[in-house]
């Protein structure tokens, strides 16, 4: 018998008991409260207002990229500006917006909760790591604003952002944002990867872990392996800008495709790292809007984790026009095509959910269900970038362009918005509207087709991609001029979105628990949670937590309520292992966070900000890390070792 | 009725995407030489079949929504996992589409092997060779020959002779640039320490326009080239022609322009053989007035344009390498005249 | 003191579970492999670099004398026999011996700044410089990098034994200390595979 079916006799609920869990884990208010905090639900919500922020930046840039390529020849944005404002879209929806909002945002909100524990693993770290997110954003736009923004395109190919043609500070200011934005990343990959696996539920053993949870710890690991690659690009990048290195001075003995492989080697995981919490999402809300468990749990978890690995192998298919022998490319094209395998893997079982499962139209299942309609048209035309020869013709194009907005918006926009509708109602306490959201779809499904679609044909055009205008000889005007009308609608759902968002926070209809009658754990504490998360930490009795519950699951006691006290559970099956105690409210995060900063900031202006930067970072790392002497006498009073 | 509406707008998008991309210059789908129309089958059997499988998948899911009969409430939990029975009639289903998928994939990728072989070179003993040098931004352009004064060096243009197997080398002088005429072949970069190769072949007699494929900075938007496939007698013609070094100037007006370019800046950058110029920073004006075009492509080669072209060519590609150069307009006439007769 | 009044339900208690753990099952553990996966990634990427850039190259190292090999190799044996008193004071920290721990500390502290010092050595005996060919470039990088974490390993010790001497010690302390161990096994194996790569791929390669 598990330690869930042996739990023991009862207990009474104490309200005090309550009433103390309030005291011990709430955190501050106040303006200078406000930088203290370790909630894993406030750092959550704080990197989706920042990444949404972000997402409209981005969607700015491009209506203005629409608005100057509506018409040939066109002179609203000269190439200068033009080229920054592509590179700025780019750069911003891929590293300040798309990962962490698919990963870092709704990870760090959802899978403490899902996993039925207090916080997320190592909270100060936590905290640190939306600051350092923050400030690298900062950084990019501080540039972008005062001329300075990066004009080299989202990847950076040298030669062309190397010392010689890309003088000034505008590359450096784009590769040490990516320094920035990866080391937020992966410290949230660590924080998820401890939380899901230490810090379950008892009960809820591996497989019976939900599928998003699932998704997310996936992204960690490939976001471990895959950002050390963007991070030595750039940081070698950065040193042959600042101090002479010769890594990608062919005069040298350098190479400008060593470049383009360890970009690549991250850049494709990337795309996968924000595609499969697409895919975590969407198979969460399939499920609860077929009101049946998903089909295929098994299979949809392997072809993840076979996404995940197989994604590693792919990333020369962005090279097949560089020159690479065949035999190369060809081993590129199979991995390229067998990763289909795996996504439609997904699809299938989707399908045989909703096929079996009794279908509820809400908004968050229309947001999953536009998956089906666009990202697997993207999908699709990735297979024919796949292929080397059809690749030679398409790749640079506007046909890529297409490709890649249909698989990224509708992988992981479309699902995010499912997700927004969904988990909503649990962050606020509230439903958003019905009506607006039925009409934030439609625009946006709308806008998003006439926008990219023409695109394919543009690029079969002959229309390459990244140019700031185009001869009105070619026959690409009625076409682009459709697709910046398409964006207007796009912008107009957007908005609609945004006004719902205000008008919900004080009229929309109460959320309850669980207004969908969802099976995960989010689902069983109040909307939104208290600071402590559960009143009464659950156990798990299956795959659905609460719609395999029994009618008397045990609940878990023995945890002090007087200081931050948190269950650890074993790996396999999440039987009690440890109890360990998580910081409280502390500056240090934003205080390292800042040294970090000054460090990371200082040195692509000046060498001599090397040491102060390092000596400053160091010293704020010493103070996070000095033990505090009341807590350790506290802690040392009750100890019990392990045997 | 919604699977018909659906299936319709599908039905008319492809079409759309059909018709609207066989359209002429730079395109794709428009090949004029055996790689492009190899590249072209593959495109079409490729296509065929992802059409025929995203129709499948929205039939499936369309009628898995219309199929839905009650409104279910969300308030009732399903039951729970231990009291339903396996489903091994969806595990068929599901391990059937799984195995239709591995089949086609691989239907793909044979296929796209042997293309990719097929077009990798046309055997050829004695291809015309070609190398193609990439500046920011314009197209440097070289028929190497075995004797060094043989060898013929102009920019932005490129002749070749209808049916015969041609060999374009690449490599690139500053950053990566990509050598891109969709109607004979896929695209190939241009990058700094590398020298890649690309077969081509025209089959048909016909201009075909080309553009740089990978953004190399300020003026990668205007950066293009032209294949010019022509007969062979013509393009020998055209060969002899470059080859020869153009007399010097009798009309006392193009005397006058030569001295102009001779005594400005112009010399500094630009090679124009028999008049002693010889520096290699920008392309090659020895036979200027034999092109169609000026600046990669972007307008056409006549005494307006050049005009504009060499007063201010920061008006016309801002960001480009070449200066303002502010002649008199005598001298400018001059000039001009003298370039008209390069050809 | 306010109860509820709802009928009983069963419970999970907890409250006999351990507060001190050791190995994989604490979440110190899977933060330092966490971090190790990180930085063994970057090494190993970084390596796949050097050795590209080998590929593109007719003489290794093109134009530089050889490594000199004396410091280098110093550096090896003093940090395969430092794995000997880093194993002990591992296995002394996870019983809570107090006194064994801080002379371990104090002895692995000495041993790290030791190669601190061997290790400016041999940034000059490199005989290549970073800003002359891709070549000097790839080793400052890699033997920075590898410094980068022998110097903040040495930091970490050095801040871990003024703990273990000036602070109230309770169990946390030990798994720090047993922590440290792992990653001073890290600096190890990474500086092994760094050593081959300078100094041996020269010669071999």
């Amino acid at each position: 018998m598990t330690p869930v079916e042996q739990a023991g006799t009862a207990s009474v609920v104490e309200v005090d008991s309550l009433q103390r869990l309030e005291q011990t884990w709430k955190d501050p208010g106040g303006f200078w409260g406000w930088f203290t905090h370790v909630n894993h639900r406030s750092i959550g919500k704080r990197f989706m207002v920042t990444a949404f922020a972000f997402f409209l930046a981005g969607g700015v840039l491009a209506a203005l990229m629409r608005l100057q390529l509506s018409r040939p020849e066109n002179h609203f944005l000269g190439p200068d500006l033009y080229n920054q404002i592509f590179t700025m879209h780019g750069s911003t929806m891929m590293f300040l917006f798309a990962v962490p909002m698919m990963f870092e945002a709704l990870a760090v909100y959802l899978v403490p909760l899902m996993v039925g524990n207090r916080n997320i693993c190592f909270p100060r770290l936590n905290a640190y790591s939306y600051y350092i997110y923050l400030f690298g954003g900062l950084l990019l736009y501080a540039g972008f604003f005062t001329n300075t923004g990066p004009d080299v395109g989202w990847f950076a190919y040298v030669p062309l952002s190397g010392p010689d043609f890309t003088p000034g500070k505008r590359a450096d200011i784009w590769a040490q944002m990516i320094t920035f934005t990866e080391l937020s990343a992966l410290a949230v990959a660590i924080e998820v990867i401890c939380t899901t696996f230490k810090m379950r539920a008892p009960g809820m053993s591996l497989n019976r872990i939900p599928l998003f949870v699932w998704a997310q710890t996936i992204v960690a690991f490939m976001v471990i392996f895959a950002m050390p690659a963007v991070m030595l690009s750039s940081t070698m990048l950065l040193l042959d800008r600042t101090v002479n290195t010769h890594f990608y001075n062919p005069a040298e003995g350098g190479d400008a495709i060593l470049y383009q492989h360890l970009f690549w080697f991250f850049g494709h995981p990337e795309v996968y790292i924000i595609f499969i919490p697409g895919t975590g999402i969407v198979s969460t809300i399939i499920s609860t809007f077929s009101r049946r468990r998903i089909f295929g749990y098994t299979a949809i978890l392997l072809s993840m984790v076979g996404t995940a690995f197989v994604g590693f192998g792919l990333w020369v298919h962005h090279m097949f026009a560089t020159g690479l022998p065949q035999m190369g490319e060809s081993f590129f094209t199979a991995a390229s095509l067998m990763v289909v395998i795996a996504t439609g893997t997904q699809v299938f079982c989707w399908l045989v959910t909703m096929w079996t499962g009794k279908v509820v139209l809400k908004s968050p299942m229309l947001f999953a269900l536009a998956f089906f309609f666009i990202f697997i048209m993207g999908g699709l035309t990735g297979v024919l970038m796949a292929s080397v020869p059809v690749d030679l013709q398409i790749h640079d194009t506007f046909f890529i362009v297409a490709h890649f907005h249909y698989v990224l918006i509708g992988g992981a926009v479309f699902p995010l918005f499912a997700a927004l509708y969904y988990w909503m109602p649990k962050i606020t306490g509230r439903l958003l509207n019905e009506a607006a959201a039925k009409w934030h779809f439609w625009l946006f499904f709308i806008g998003f087709n006439l926008t990219f679609f023409p695109m394919h044909i543009l690029g079969l055009r002959g229309m390459p991609r990244r140019i700031y205008t185009y001869p009105s000889a070619m026959p690409w005007r009625n076409l682009n001029l459709l697709a910046s009308t398409g964006a207007v609608l796009m912008t107009v759902a957007v908005l609609i979105f945004i006004v719902n968002f205000f008008w919900h926070v004080k009229h929309g209809e109460i959320a309850g628990n669980n207004p969908w009658g969802a099976a995960t754990l989010e689902w069983a504490t109040t909307s939104p949670p208290p600071v402590y998360n559960f009143a009464e930490l659950p156990t798990v009795n299956g795959r659905d937590a609460l719609w395999d519950a029994s009618p008397q699951q045990p609940i878990v006691t023995g945890l002090d309520d007087d200081c931050r006290q948190v269950l650890m559970t074993h790996v396999m099956d999440a039987d009690p292992d440890h109890r360990d105690e998580f910081p409280g409210p502390t500056p240090i995060p934003i205080i390292a966070a800042i040294a970090t900063s000054i460090f990371f900031i200082g040195t692509i202006f000046t060498a001599k900000a090397f040491f102060p930067g390092i000596i400053l970072t160091g010293i704020a790392l010493l103070i996070w890390y000095w033990p505090k002497r009341q807590a350790s006498l506290r802690r040392r009073k009750r100890e019990i070792w392990q045997r | 009725m919604k699977r018909r509406l659906l299936f319709g707008t599908l039905a008319l998008c492809f079409g759309i995407l059909f018709l609207a991309s066989c359209h002429g210059n730079q395109s794709a789908l428009n090949s004029a030489g055996p790689q492009a129309a190899r590249i072209e089958r593959l495109w079409w059997l490729i296509f065929s079949i992802i059409l025929a499988v995203y129709v499948i998948v929205l039939l499936w899911l369309g009628t898995a929504l219309w199929r839905r009969k009650t409104t279910v409430s969300l308030n009732t939990f399903p039951p729970p996992q231990k009291d339903l029975k396996p489903e091994r009639g969806a595990t068929l289903v599901v391990g059937g589409a799984i195995g239709l998928t591995v089949l086609l994939l691989f239907v793909i990728l044979t296929a796209s092997v042997l293309t990719g072989h097929a077009i990798a070179n046309l055997n050829s003993k004695n291809p015309i060779s070609i190398d193609i040098v990439g500046h920011q931004w314009w197209w440097e352009v070289r028929y190497e020959a075995t004797q060094a004064d043989q060898t013929v060096v102009t920019a932005n243009e490129i002749h070749i002779p209808v049916g015969q197997p041609v060999v374009i080398k690449t490599s690139s002088a500053d950053v990566i640039h990509s050598f891109w005429a969709p109607n004979l072949h896929g695209k190939r970069d241009l990058i700094p320490g590398y020298e890649n190769a690309l077969w081509i072949q025209a089959d048909r007699e016909g201009t075909f326009r080309g553009q740089c494929a990978e953004f190399c900075g300020h003026q990668h938007a205007h950066m293009a080239f032209f294949v010019i496939a022509e007969p062979l007698d013509k393009f020998n013609a055209w060969l002899a022609n470059q080859v020869s070094t153009p007399p010097s100037p009798i009309d006392p007006l193009a005397k006058q322009g030569e001295q102009v370019f001779l005594t400005h800046t112009c010399v500094m950058c630009h090679t124009i053989r028999g008049s002693g110029a010889g520096a290699k920073l920008g392309p090659d004006l020895t036979h200027l007035a034999s092109r169609t075009t000026i600046a990669a492509g972007t307008l056409p080669n006549n005494r307006g344009n050049l005009a504009g072209w060499i007063l201010d060519s920061q008006s016309i590609k801002p960001g480009n390498k070449m200066p303002p150069n502010p002649l008199k307009s005598d001298d400018l006439n001059a000039l001009l005249t003298y370039l008209q007769t390069l050809h | 003191m306010a109860t509820l009044t709802r009928p009983p339900r069963p419970v999970l208690d907890v409250s006999h579970t351990p507060t001190v753990v050791f190995g994989n099952r604490s979440i110190i553990w899977w933060g330092q492999w966490g971090m190790m996966a990180i930085e063994g990634t970057m090494f190993a990427i970084f390596i796949a670099t050097y050795f590209f850039l080998r590929t593109r190259e007719t003489d290794w190292p093109p134009g530089f004398a050889l490594p000199a090999m004396k410091w280098g190799s110093i550096n090896l044996v003093i940090l395969v026999l430092s794995c000997i008193p880093n194993a002990m004071i591992k296995r002394k920290a996870e019983k809570g011996q107090l006194q064994a721990v801080r002379l371990g500390l104090i002895v692995m502290v000495v041993i790290a700044i030791v190669n601190c010092g061997i290790r400016a050595l041999e940034f000059p005996s490199l005989n290549c410089v970073w800003d002359g060919n891709a070549y000097g470039s790839a080793t400052w990088t890699l033997l920075g990098f590898h410094t980068f974490h022998l110097v903040a390993d040495t930091l970490d010790s050095l801040v871990l034994t003024v703990i273990m001497f000036a602070t109230p010690i309770e169990g946390r302390r030990y798994q720090d200390v047993s922590i440290n161990a792992i990653y001073w096994y890290f600096i190890v194996v990474t500086w092994a595979a760094t050593y081959l790569v300078i100094y041996w791929a020269p010669r071999w390669v």
